[in-house]
């Protein structure tokens, strides 16, 4: 009986978003009076940083600082229309919703600045700052502020524009079943320590290494807060967390968080997050989604981890020590 | 149901308000005066999140009797800022992305305010210690820990 250590690596595609019927996001921008700029959305904030990413993708193609954009999510009633913050989907299908209808919307904002400095909307440019110049004659010039305010109240337009991504559903080949249920995936490979107490079936995770191809990062902090999370949550899939512990049979699900199990602050794995950025075709700015996926390689890896460590295969998970001591006694001559 | 008298001070407020009996601090502070800073995770003291300053001491607002809190001072997150300024530990858990949905975050200051209260120069095991009451699903906690570790530091150099 001894402590043995062992070290397992695991691989994933991640696909950015899903598949059934089709999966479209809807995206509105408007300017106020004053030339700031509101998105309206059904997609959630639900702490991923949503309002904080389309704000900087609607000021990127619009062409103004990113505090001159409010984004609205209120309201799955009033706005419109989006399948949900799921699937890893939002930054990449809302963002794109978000590009087509600011293009739209600062192509009208061109228009009317082209008619108030009496030139041609083509030969205008923005220079990120609040401001519409004319191409290599930036002395001619007129502020967001003052192109919104003759929209509203002398030319009568009405600076918005609308935005709609969809993915259309993929129909598999009759013949040969192939199909493309995903336009973009994103990758991820992590490399798991553990030690394994072969009496008490005990894990401790040592550390995980963690390297994620998300894409281009938009906001880098945030997706580094996300991976650095995720990695977290995807130690606790591995090793704790369940609602059945005996699915179907609902004996001993947990009931509250003294039951449903969580590694808290003191149980840290030493983590490492390196983040590899390659571009996508079809994101926005080249943007996939790494929501999900951030939290599934540590999941195989732990596995193989203790594969390596006490050689056996676990394959329902949580990894607990019960499974662990059954595997190692089913596995032992006599 | 008579209605019961309660007077504390609030973020150096005093309230004064008539409770049902065995109303529960968190649901008088946030249904009641309007605090919404503490929050309601699992209303049976598992979760941290509804941690309040009692009398300098560390309370779960949902396990303790607002009746009970007559004539104590009460700190909450919302109190913190001064003028508009945010205290060092709001500061250090924005700087440090310690906050995702930042449900677990008002229950993780709070926490994190009595240690540098008591500890201004804790370790990193000092500050697991103190944050071990709290659960936080988003960050996987190292960023909170930092974010309390920037606080003692910054804390200490204003001091000095």
């Amino acid at each position: 009986m001894a402590i043995r250590r062992g070290r397992g690596v695991a691989a994933i595609n991640y696909p950015t978003g899903m598949n059934l019927g089709g999966d479209p996001t809807q995206a509105l921008v408007h300017s106020t009076p004053t030339g700031n700029f509101m998105v309206t959305l059904s997609s959630v904030d639900l702490g991923q940083g949503m309002k904080q990413i389309m704000a900087q993708i609607c000021a990127e193609t619009i062409g103004v600082p990113t505090d001159r954009v409010v984004v609205d999510t209120a309201d799955t009633d009033t706005g419109p229309h989006c399948m949900g913050t799921f699937a890893s989907r939002g930054t990449h299908r809302a963002g794109n919703a978000v590009i087509q209808a600011a293009r739209e919307a600062r192509q009208v904002m061109l228009e009317v600045a082209a008619e108030e400095l009496e030139v041609n909307a083509s030969d205008l440019e923005t220079d990120g700052q609040g401001n519409i110049l004319v191409k290599g004659a930036p002395q001619r010039s007129i502020s967001i502020f003052d192109v919104a305010l003759s929209a509203h109240f002398k030319r009568g337009r009405s600076i918005s524009g609308r935005g709609m991504f969809l993915i259309p559903r993929s129909y598999p080949e009759k013949e040969t079943g192939a199909m493309k249920p995903s336009t973009c995936y994103a990758h991820a490979c992590t490399v798991a320590e553990v030690e394994v107490d072969d009496e008490t079936g005990e894990v401790t995770v040592l550390a995980v290494t963690n390297v994620f191809e998300i894409g281009r990062a938009l906001n880098p902090k945030m997706v580094e807060q996300q991976l650095v999370g995720g990695s977290w949550m995807g130690i606790s899939h591995a090793l704790y967390e369940t609602t059945e512990p005996y699915y179907p049979n609902r004996d001993h699900g947990g009931t509250d968080f003294n039951q449903y199990l969580m590694p808290g602050p003191g149980d840290l794995a030493r983590t490492e997050i390196i983040v590899l950025e390659r571009p996508s075709a079809d994101g926005p700015y080249g943007a996939k989604g790494p929501g999900e996926m951030c939290a599934n390689p540590q999941i195989p890896a732990i596995a193989n981890a203790v594969f390596d460590a006490v050689g056996v295969r676990i394959d329902t998970l949580p990894i607990t020590p019960e499974r662990i001591l059954r595997a190692l006694k089913a596995q032992a001559p006599n | 149901m008579a209605k019961v008298p309660v007077q504390f001070t609030l973020n150096g407020a005093e309230k004064a308000e008539f409770i049902d009996s065995g109303t529960t601090l968190l649901h008088a502070l946030r249904d009641k005066i309007g605090d919404t800073s503490p929050k309601g995770g699992c209303h049976q003291g598992t979760c941290g999140a509804c941690s309040v300053i009692i009398d300098g001491e560390l309370r779960l607002s949902c396990l303790t009797l607002a009746e009970a809190c007559n004539g104590a001072t009460i700190i909450t997150t919302s109190g913190l800022s001064e003028r508009g300024v945010l205290h060092p530990l709001q500061r250090a858990f924005l700087d440090a992305f310690a906050t995702q949905c930042g449900f677990c975050t008002p229950g993780m200051i709070m926490a994190a305010k009595v240690l540098l209260d008591h500890t201004p120069n804790p370790s990193r095991e000092d500050v697991v210690e103190a944050l071990s009451g709290n659960i936080c699903r988003c960050t996987g906690y190292e960023p909170i820990i930092q974010a309390v570790l920037t606080a003692a530091r910054s804390n200490s150099q204003n001091a000095a």
